[in-house]
């Protein structure tokens, strides 16, 4: 698409012209599949009259067990998005090859690998944790909801908002040419004068509100709502590591927002922070970026290392093996996340004693990192194995994991980094430990807590078949850019001149494939699961013989999660309260506290995202207008003192003896 | 720097695969000698870190198979949940191997800095006393690459010719976005960024012909922004730079102002003559006639700045050399440059200063010794360089050692 110098703009439309609806073939052809899709979707709610059941009581809802639900769709949603970017790159770097140029322009390619980084970090790998902290979070501490119920709706609206924005950009004007940190002067606006950098920007920023508002919730939530008894040192593993993820979150997305609000300022008001003239300094947003950037994947992972611990332990039918070290290895970990930035670009030549700094405090990471894999080695060590998909999920990861663990110390050697930086070495490396932890441990997590979630198991058989297919598909679409990285193959490369290389694109096009069909085998498991949802009924609440809280309560938990609020004495509440034989209170129910639903979220949200698209395309009125009604909005919200409503004890003593009838007949 | 551990024989056996499998795995397999002592480190770190990876892979398959709930007969602890032996051997041990590999990218990032001159020219051959590197000056432009030999005073677009077995100096920036340098056969890469000047360091030992990229990202034509470097006998090199003197196009500053407007998949050319500020222009992004160079704005600045008089010293950023640049903030003032003060005679001191930046006196080449090794190139040494070298800081070099 050519790109105007300076883009003409009109008070009605901003920049926005019949010129912004991409031409080209395959964006129009995937235009019209998604416009008709939607469309369908849409028919189908209208048919079955769904709209008011989604609004009353998902859309609207503060309970965090349907908005961790809601995170999670929104994960696997945008995980197909961007995994079909992924396809559409390895296609092209298969095709691309003795004088062809493929079937991606430069536009378009460097459009797909800016999507499918931002997409898979901030829309895929983010919900997904997001929503498993929520969902398991506050049934595990014994609470009712998080500190905040509200801001928790409103968080995931954000959240939405930004990837609805970031959708947006395929269809209507374009997405970011920069890589998916939108280094400048590349994402300067002399170098980047389209939309594509400001849709990057506002769709970021109106999902850094929602991540960073969250992070605050929860950490609330952690320190605050804990059942009677439960100290710090007597939490779940996995409240510990969403405890710790949330402290980076709320300590770096701050850094993010006012990193992305100096390059706006750079780019809407002509400031010179990240400039080449003028005083200007590019090295200090790659600085900050990073600031935030290293932390983020801790963000990432630890919670994950918390869904492996509790796996470990439970289908290992045994106590957590080193649970203090657990808990120290993490906050060292969260520590020295702060401390490694600058090893994302040792190449940018800062001198041997601060390159081995950061090389030798990355190092220092590997060793609380090793530790965890030994605590569950020794977890499973003389334990009762049980292979359910949990558990072989979590075998997955700790085979695959240590693989890139590896590889990550190695490139944390300024030399060998020298060499390897930039090169698909490097990308087999991010994808060796985000494939093999992040989502290898959200799909352990989603098999997991499911039955807690709904009530019944998941398919196991499509849950093999998916298992397989990914964990043989990712090896297979990434050892061969292990080998490329070597042969000095570097990334985001549209077309080759080395016909060598060729073979080993297809066979990670291949491997690609293979992850597709562990894709859809997840889909169709997910479906064969919910249609055969009585074969895998599960009305004990608590499938796998758990040892925390949230499997002493129903599947799927009733609103107000405990009919009374549980008293702790020890490490691995539930598994205490089984062996001791505790019954379940029976009578004397009282009235519960409960946090009532309400629209406010999704209208502040959608007012940010209108906000958000607005300035993206210089429609000044309509940004106004919708900042001021965001406001405006916000403060009549304030004012809304009906908030809260009770649970009468009648209803508690219904639902409650509905269970002890069900348990009883399981019995 | 000796390789400290042998490397282990499975990478041995599995780069002996790669290479039957027709594969060129060039970062293992390197023609420089700093290329191949980064690749004995990487190996020397990956046999290091294997001593813990093998172990615990097979420890995870053995204890998942032996402790498997079918396994009547294996022990079942369930309340077995400390250790203090197994807790201080899990801690201790990737301790122990983070300690040895610590040392190891200590002493290995010293001597393989990029800024650090050679200390040896391959593993056979040490450096001599007099040995006078080649000096390339790089320019990483839009789409392509510009080198230019002060010393010949010649220069080549997308087309690197060096003699073997003798160091290569090379100064980095860029036009207009960051890019990077990256000869994989040579030794690894380093940024080439806009207003700031980097240093690479390398040496070929073996004539041929190599690859040569950019490995950081810049834009639409970056794929093809790749160059042979070849890498020939001293003879061979002087026979060239005497066919390139022989030609016709000199590069001037109006001809860089061309050169540098952006195109893809540039075929190679040669320039018989250079302007000589060139490069020092280019890194402080005043090539343009009349326009304030960075280090006379910072030098102007670091003594306090123009004040409010200064700011009529603005003009118009017109003369752009993309087309698009120069795009004007939506709610913002037009761009502007701020324009030079200094007299003809007083730029050509300021470049005169600024090409004379090199250090003169070799690295330190002791051995590591009871003591710390000494940072090559060390804070002492620059608070007692000669004034010259201040004038280099201050022109927004990237020398960040300080």
């Amino acid at each position: 698409m050519a790109v105007p110098a300076n883009v003409e703009t009109t008070f009605l439309l901003g920049r926005l012209t019949w010129d912004a609806i991409p031409k080209e073939p395959i964006v129009f052809a995937t235009f019209i599949v998604v416009a008709i899709g939607g469309a369908a979707v849409l028919a189908l709610l209208t048919k079955y009259r769904l709209w008011g059941y989604l609004w009353h009581e998902w859309f609207t809802s503060v309970d965090h067990k349907k908005i961790g639900i809601m995170y999670m769709i929104l994960g696997l949603i945008m995980l197909v998005r961007g995994f079909a970017d992924a396809v559409m790159m390895r296609i092209q770097q298969v095709w691309a090859f003795g004088g062809s140029e493929g079937y991606l322009n430069a536009h378009h390619y460097d459009q797909i690998f800016t999507a499918h980084g931002v997409i898979m970090i901030f829309f895929v790998a983010m919900p997904f944790v997001t929503g498993i902290m929520n969902y398991v979070v506050p049934l595990q501490i014994g609470a009712r909801d998080v500190s905040f119920p509200f801001l928790n709706n409103f968080s995931f609206w954000m959240t939405t908002g930004g990837a609805i924005i970031v959708m947006a950009s395929l269809f209507v004007g374009e997405f970011a040419q920069t890589g998916w940190l939108a280094f400048p002067p590349l994402s300067g606006l002399s170098y980047s004068p389209y939309v594509g950098v400001d849709y990057y920007i506002w769709g970021l920023q109106v999902a850094g509100v929602g991540t960073t508002l969250s992070g605050i919730n929860l950490l609330v939530t952690i320190l605050k709502m804990r059942a009677p008894g439960m100290t710090m040192m007597r939490m779940p593993i996995f409240t510990w590591t969403s405890f710790c993820t949330n402290i980076l979150i709320v300590a770096s997305f701050p850094v993010l927002t006012a990193t992305l609000v100096l390059l706006t300022l750079d780019r809407y008001v002509g400031t010179n922070f990240f400039t080449n003239d003028l005083g200007g300094n590019p090295m200090m947003y790659i600085n900050l970026i990073w600031i935030w950037g290293h932390p983020e994947v801790y963000i990432l992972i630890l919670p994950l290392f918390g869904v492996f611990s509790e796996v470990t332990s439970t289908f290992s039918g045994k106590r957590l093996f080193g649970y203090t070290s657990m808990v120290y290895a993490t906050v060292c970990i969260t520590v020295l996340s702060y401390l490694v930035w600058l090893h994302h670009f040792f190449t940018m030549g800062s001198g041997a004693s601060v390159n081995s700094f950061f090389g030798i405090t990355t190092m220092i990471i590997s060793i609380p990192t090793g530790a965890k894999i030994f605590n569950w080695l020794f977890t499973m060590y003389q334990g009762r194995v049980r292979f359910e998909l949990p558990m072989m999920w979590t075998i997955a990861f700790m085979l695959t994991f240590t693989i890139g663990g590896m590889t990550g110390v190695l490139l944390a050697v300024p030399p060998a980094d020298f060499v390897l930086h930039n090169s698909l070495f490097l990308i087999a490396h991010f994808h060796n430990v985000i494939i093999g932890g992040v989502l290898f441990g959200s799909f352990a997590a989603i098999n997991f807590w499911w039955p807690k979630a709904f009530g019944f198991k998941l398919n196991v058989f499509w849950g093999k078949i998916s298992f397989w297919f990914w964990v043989v598909g990712f090896w297979v679409a990434f050892a061969p850019l292990y080998v490329l990285g070597l042969m000095g193959v570097t990334r985001r490369m549209r077309v080759f001149d080395d016909p060598d290389l060729q073979i080993w694109f297809i066979i990670a096009g291949f491997g690609a494939f293979l992850i597709a069909c562990g894709i859809a085998a997840m889909f169709v498991q997910f479906g064969v699961s919910i249609w055969k949802r009585n074969e895998n009924r599960d009305l004990t609440g608590d499938p796998w013989n758990g040892r925390t809280l949230e499997w002493a309560t129903s599947s799927p938990p009733a609103p107000y999660n405990f009919a009374f609020t549980p008293v702790i004495h020890g490490l691995d509440a539930y598994a205490d309260m089984k062996a001791a034989g505790a019954a379940r209170g029976k009578g004397n129910f009282i009235p519960i506290h409960m946090p009532r639903y309400t629209e406010a979220g999704i209208i502040l949200a959608g007012l940010a995202t209108i906000c958000g698209m607005a300035l993206v395309w210089y429609i000044w009125w309509l940004a106004a207008l919708s900042f001021i009604g965001l406001v405006g909005y916000a403060i009549h919200h304030s004012f809304d003192y009906d908030r809260d409503y009770h649970i009468p004890a009648d209803e508690v003593r219904v639902t409650e003896n509905a269970r002890t009838r069900l348990l009883a007949q399981e019995a | 720097m000796r390789i400290l551990l042998p490397a282990p024989g499975a990478l041995a056996l599995g780069m002996s695969f790669l290479l039957l499998t027709g594969c060129k795995p060039v970062v293992l397999a390197p023609a420089g000698d700093i290329a191949e002592r980064q690749k004995d480190l990487l190996l020397a770190a990956t046999g290091l870190m294997l001593i813990v990876i093998i172990p615990v892979m097979c420890l995870t398959l053995w204890f998942a198979w032996k402790y498997r709930a079918a396994n009547k007969q294996a022990a079942y602890r369930p309340d077995w949940d400390h250790s203090a032996k197994f807790e201080l051997a899990i801690w201790g041990l990737p301790l122990l191997i983070i300690i040895c590999l610590g040392a190891l990218t200590w002493v290995g990032t010293h001597l393989l800095d990029p800024y650090r001159p050679l200390d040896r020219l391959s593993a056979t051959e040490e450096i001599a006393e007099d040995h006078q590197p080649l000096k390339v000056q790089v320019v990483a432009l839009d789409w392509k690459w510009l080198f230019i030999y002060p010393e010949q005073d010649i220069a080549a677009v997308n087309e690197l010719v060096v003699p073997t077995n003798r160091e290569i100096e090379f100064s980095l920036t860029a036009s207009s976005v960051m890019n990077a340098f990256y000869i994989p056969a040579m030794a690894g890469m380093i940024y080439a960024m806009p207003g700031m000047e980097t240093k690479l360091h390398g040496v070929f030992n073996h004539e041929g012909e190599y690859q040569g990229l950019a490995s950081h990202y810049s834009g639409a034509g970056f794929s093809g922004m790749r160059f042979k470097a070849h890498a020939t006998d001293t003879a061979g090199f002087d026979d060239w730079v005497s066919r390139a003197r022989a030609g016709q196009d000199e590069l001037t500053r109006d001809e860089y102002l061309r050169l540098e407007a952006p195109s893809e998949n540039v075929a190679p050319r040669i320039y018989a003559e250079v302007d000589p500020d060139l490069f020092a222009r280019a890194v402080n992004l005043c090539v343009e006639d009349g326009k304030m160079c960075m280090a006379e704005m910072m030098d102007i600045d670091s003594k306090g700045g123009l004040g409010l008089e200064g700011t009529i010293n603005i003009q118009s950023l017109t003369h752009d050399k993309h087309a698009r640049r120069g795009a004007r903030p939506v709610l913002g003032h037009q761009p502007v440059m701020v324009t030079s003060i200094c007299t003809p005679e007083e730029a050509a001191l300021m470049f005169a200063d600024l090409g004379t930046t090199q250090p003169t006196s070799r690295a330190d080449q002791t051995r590591l010794q009871s003591r710390a090794l000494p940072v090559p190139d060390s804070l002492f040494d620059k608070l007692i360089a000669p004034t010259i070298r201040d004038a280099s800081k201050t022109a927004g070099t990237a020398d960040q050692k300080l």
